[in-house]
């Protein structure tokens, strides 16, 4: 039995794979209409979210299997002090799979630990996604066509993003791959990406809090919010929140054939008139990312 | 200053100077009903300075423990005063119980009697890291 904590759980052939499933749902949704009939899985979420949780709940439904779900982590188990350990392992009489968003770093590998079905991690604390990752990927590779040779600008709250953790992980495995890392001092990208992924594979890097003098350099741009939830001090976010705020005119410099990636929500850091921007392309990083979390579903449950 | 020879027990010697105070807590010495001797500072031809730590019993020592405040450490087993075995130490690819992750964020704060395992992510450094949330370990 597989589980995905993290996206180096899954090998580079596995990812292709994986994009390759995906392909064919987006071709013929039909024939995998009933693919995951009789089957459950359990959505786990004890952190506020909207697009993943519905993400993964429509990957299911369209998949013809069934969906459990808490309304919220208040009036959930976890609020009266079960362990994630004793959660997972009572949902795993319950569910064939598990999607669990978690505000704990390390919460999914906990689970996955304890569950007797796969994991899923949909977010630990600031710590990884990798099914957002997925989706980043799958829509690279879409609007590329190869995930190789690119320079990757990861822009705002790098410290807790964990979608740019994940993302600049699955990266550092390509060739070719450069990264230009945008952000105030006091966000800047952790130390463990630093040495798990871009020394280990050599990467070029460059870290930088001006946006501008590296625009022109970026092949992909990747936005990211400051997250409220993550600062023990209001103070400090209300500080950091403005630092990048992407409009039209600071893209003057922008190749043309840039991507514009978020993993949203967005607040206020790319401003509405992007939305227009051919460039823009995070609203079809949502739905790649439900036939990539199809794709995945699947794939965890050995489905054929 | 002179310090008794042990007829049997375990002495770990080579630690690096100051490591000596982290050793006798981590390994929780003073829990023993026994009796320890630590020389710290001592001049070392090897070394230049030293620690030792002399445990009047052979009891079973976590090497992981010791590997981890030093690899260079050895451990020195003696019987009716003679030397009958030496142990060379490594840095152990993982620690469970021995360091505590730091990070509030970290699930090991919370998560009832979760085993607190750091993994060895760089040996050159000798940098340990949080398996949960791979926070650096202190």
């Amino acid at each position: 039995m597989k589980s995905l904590i993290d996206i180096f759980d899954l090998s580079i052939s596995e990812l292709d794979e994986l994009m390759n499933v995906a392909l064919d749902i987006i071709e013929n949704p039909i024939k995998y209409s009933e693919k995951c009939k009789g089957k459950k899985l359990a959505t786990l979420f004890f952190e506020p979210s909207t697009r993943t949780r519905l993400s993964f709940e429509a990957a299911m439904y369209e998949l013809g299997g069934h969906v459990l779900s808490m309304a919220d982590a208040v009036s959930s188990s976890a609020a009266k002090g079960e362990s994630v350990a004793d959660t997972a392992k009572v949902i795993s009489c319950y569910a064939d799979i598990i999607a669990i968003r978690h505000p704990k770093e390390g919460a999914a590998l906990v689970a996955a630990n304890n569950a007797s079905v796969p994991v899923i991690n949909a977010g630990d604390g600031g710590h990884l996604h990798p099914t957002q990752t997925l989706a980043d990927l799958m829509t690279i590779y879409r609007k590329k066509g190869s995930l190789n040779n690119l320079t990757i600008g990861f822009c705002g709250d790098l410290k807790f993003g964990r979608t740019v953790h994940s993302l600049a992980g699955a990266m550092s495995r390509y060739e070719g791959i450069k990264f230009v890392f945008i952000s105030p001092e006091e966000l800047k990208i952790p130390s463990f990406v630093k040495e798990n992924f871009i020394a280990k594979n050599n990467i070029e890097y460059v870290q930088t809090t001006d946006l501008k003098s590296v625009m022109a350099d970026l092949d992909i741009l990747y936005m990211t919010r400051v997250q409220r939830e993550r600062f023990f001090n209001e103070e400090d976010y209300l500080r950091l929140r403005d630092s990048y705020i992407l409009t039209p005119p600071k893209l003057d410099t922008a190749k043309s054939d840039l991507l514009i990636l978020h993993p949203l929500p967005r607040v206020n850091e790319i401003s509405v008139a992007i939305d227009k921007d051919p460039r823009a392309c995070y609203f079809e990083q949502v739905l790649n990312g439900k036939y990539m979390r199809m794709a995945l579903i699947l794939k965890l449950l050995e489905v054929e | 200053m002179h310090i008794d020879s042990i007829q049997n027990g375990v002495v770990i010697d080579h630690i690096k100077a100051g490591s000596a105070m982290k050793l006798y807590q981590l390994l929780h010495l003073d829990r023993l009903d026994t009796s320890v001797a630590m020389i710290m500072n001592v001049t070392s031809r090897k070394m230049g300075k030293k620690d030792i730590i002399k445990i009047d019993a052979e009891i079973d020592l976590d090497l992981d423990v010791i590997g981890y405040v030093d690899p260079k450490a050895t451990i020195n087993i003696i019987r009716d005063g003679e030397l009958v075995e030496k142990k060379n130490l490594d840095l152990p690819k993982e620690l469970k119980n021995v360091i505590k992750c730091k990070n509030p964020r970290c699930i090991s704060i919370t998560e009832q009697e979760l085993p607190h395992i750091f993994v060895l992510t760089d040996k050159e450094t000798e940098t340990y890291r949080c398996k949960y949330c791979e926070v650096k370990g202190q």
